[in-house]
């Protein structure tokens, strides 16, 4: 097994696919959503400053998204 | 008490993966965490006052939460009959695959790796600097130092005692639990890196663990095919 890329590559190339399984994998919805949560939050907390509001959408985006995915997964077993 | 409270929280992360994920790779991640604490201590000792909690929370927690959604939606879509509670083969070809495409010895989980090192370096990092803080500015590092590391021994002992009980608990509840508790400390270390002030401090957390164990089982209820006899089933 003579691998032609150098040691190197294929360490960061075996590091981003890892982070890519981990933080992506199958279900790459609940990867975008988190990155609209901490968005949206970040815009309520840090430059509107209402807590009460963040505190609330924070859990409640979670499980929006959480419920949207498991909504299309179990649509999609039911299609086939 | 606080570096308890931390503690705490470091384990209940490294139970959960231990007992779902394996706890070889589980205490991997625990004991590279100290390392890695024990090598910034020596290194950079009272000046890790400064470092950017806030930051490290947020990008922890971000991690967290994208995983315990994650593993949430399997555990959801398993209690609900949608996708096969444990595929046998499945696991059986994709190990097989996995042992030969490895090196010896690198069968690691880095899952588990990855988040019992995470939880424990930053709860760790947060007890460091809980010391360092407390402790110089009563001039009093050294008793500081040494209430940490009871806290640490209680808090190890209960854990021990804890484990031996759920072992006895079924796979997937087990899942639900750990998916529930990840989401919850995702939700709140997203939080607090993003500076939200959650009412009642750490005891937030416990409501967070309620609300998310609820969405659970409404969820379940709801996906549940009204036949049972005809099996649908899911790739993902």
């Amino acid at each position: 097994m003579n691998d032609p890329q150098p040691l190197v590559i294929r360490l960061i190339k075996g590091f981003g696919m890892f982070w890519w399984d981990f933080l992506v994998g199958d279900t790459p919805e609940l990867f975008v959503a988190a990155l609209v949560i901490i968005g949206a939050v970040s815009l309520i907390s840090e430059s509107w400053h209402a807590n009460t509001v963040a505190v609330v959408a924070l859990p409640v985006l979670a499980i929006l998204a959480l419920s949207i995915s498991v909504k299309r997964a179990s649509d999609a077993a039911k299609r086939k | 008490m606080a570096c308890a409270v931390e503690m705490v929280e470091a384990l209940t992360i490294v139970f959960a993966v231990g007992h779902t994920r394996g706890w070889r790779s589980a205490f991997e991640g625990v004991g590279a965490a100290l390392v890695a604490l024990t090598a910034l201590v020596a290194a950079f000792g009272p000046a890790l006052i400064h470092v950017p909690l806030t930051w490290l929370r947020l990008i922890v927690g971000g991690v967290l939460l994208i995983f315990g959604m994650q593993w949430l939606r399997k555990a959801i879509l398993r209690s609900s009959g949608l996708k096969a509670k444990h595929d046998e083969d499945a696991i059986y070809q994709e190990t097989v695959a996995e042992l030969q495409n490895s090196a010896p010895g690198a069968n690691r989980d880095r899952i588990a790796f990855v988040m019992a090192f995470k939880g424990v370096f930053l709860e760790g990092l947060e007890v460091v600097i809980t010391v360092l803080t407390l402790g110089t500015s009563a001039h009093r590092l050294g008793l500081a130092a040494v209430t940490a590391a009871v806290a640490l021994i209680i808090v190890a002992v209960i854990g021990a005692i804890v484990a031996k009980q759920l072992s006895s608990v079924p796979e997937n509840a087990m899942k639900m639990s750990v998916g529930v508790l990840l989401v919850t400390y995702g939700t709140f270390w997203v939080g607090e890196g993003l500076k939200v002030r959650w009412p009642g401090n750490d005891t937030f957390l416990l409501a967070f663990v309620g609300i998310y164990a609820v969405v659970c089982w409404v969820l379940v209820t709801l996906i549940k095919p009204k036949n049972p006899s005809s099996p649908v089933k899911v790739d993902a």
